[in-house]
């Protein structure tokens, strides 16, 4: 019989609670950029930089963020829909940005 | 008259907001702390100031939207008053969703700092009607994004609604999509700007337009 061990599995976190015991906690990711037709001027004055540095090839930089946190539960569509929730509510501002989540 | 300006943590115009809104129309003015879930009752105008709040983090104006302050000024001018944003305050605005649109970083990347001479293209809103037959501002802008976007149907549809309020009239200084320096929401009692009425309401500050304004909507 498999021994039962307590704690986080593979690529989850866990913090023990010490009236819950081991609590499962994800991981999550999130990247936001500027949508396609909304020009970054960040993104082109650091275009700019790298042709003074010789890079002619460089083309199409986009500056964008990346958000990460812990939140607790282990099932990753749920936390993947309660980001994607986060994301609309607050951390993108869909006007002008989009955004990607990674949960693990 | 009764106003109210809303201070949140990196505000640095609401004083100059208050200053400009009782020397102009004589009406009280009160301050008003982001923390508070409640506005003073019988409001004539709301008033989000310019500044920093929350040190512009995430996005501009996207940490003061949620504050609790936010849902009653949100409420007040879904019922009707007046709400006028400046800056920042056009910023909040737009991220609270009672505007339409963003403003994205300035298309130059410089924080701009100058006056600057406005078309008034709506002089029928509450806002802009003690301009009487004046087509022309001038007030002082200081921001580093300030760049109003909006997709092309938006756009379209705030030239078409008479939303649009005020534009640059000379050069487009940070980029602002057709220009646009000011936008009112489709009720009319909702203006968000660049430009500064808070600093340009005497003849000693180089202009006394921004007085105009706020008589507009406290006259």
């Amino acid at each position: 019989m498999a021994l039962e061990i307590p704690g986080p599995r593979i690529g989850q976190v866990a913090v023990r609670d010490d009236k819950n015991g081991w609590i499962e906690r994800m991981r999550a990711k999130v990247q936001v950029f500027l949508k396609p037709g909304v020009l970054d001027v960040q993104g082109k004055a650091i275009e700019g930089a790298l042709h003074g540095l010789g890079f002619d090839g460089v083309d199409h930089v986009r500056v964008g963020k990346t958000i990460e946190f812990d939140l607790p539960g282990g099932d990753p569509a749920k936390a993947e829909a309660d980001v994607k929730t986060m994301c609309e509510k607050l951390l993108a501002n869909t006007v002008i940005e989009s955004y990607r989540v990674e949960v693990a | 008259m009764k106003a109210a300006v809303i201070v949140f943590p990196g505000s640095n115009c609401d004083r100059d907001c208050a200053v400009g809104v009782e020397r102009s129309t004589g009406a009280k003015v009160e301050m008003v702390w982001h923390g508070d879930a409640e506005l003073p009752k019988g409001l004539d105008l709301i008033v989000l100031p310019g500044g920093f709040s929350y040190g512009d983090y995430l996005r501009c104006g996207a940490m003061a939207s949620q504050s609790p302050v936010m849902k009653a000024v949100v409420k007040a001018a879904n019922d009707g008053v007046p709400t006028l944003g400046v800056c920042n305050g056009f910023q909040i605005l737009c991220e609270s969703h009672l505007l339409p649109g963003a403003l994205l970083r300035n298309e130059k990347l410089k924080y701009i700092c100058k006056p600057v001479d406005l078309e008034i293209v709506n002089g029928n809103t509450r806002f802009t009607a003690a301009f009487g037959e004046r087509r022309t501002a001038r007030m002082t802008i200081g921001n580093g994004e300030g760049n109003f976007f909006g997709d092309e149907d938006l756009l379209d549809r705030l030239e078409g609604e008479g939303q649009v309020v005020f534009r640059y009239a000379n050069e487009n200084p940070n980029g602002s999509a057709r220009n646009i320096a000011g936008i009112v929401n489709a009720k009319g009692n909702v203006l968000g700007m660049m430009p500064h009425p808070d600093r340009a309401f005497e003849a000693e500050l180089g202009s006394a337009d921004g007085a105009v304004l706020f008589k507009s909507v406290l006259g």
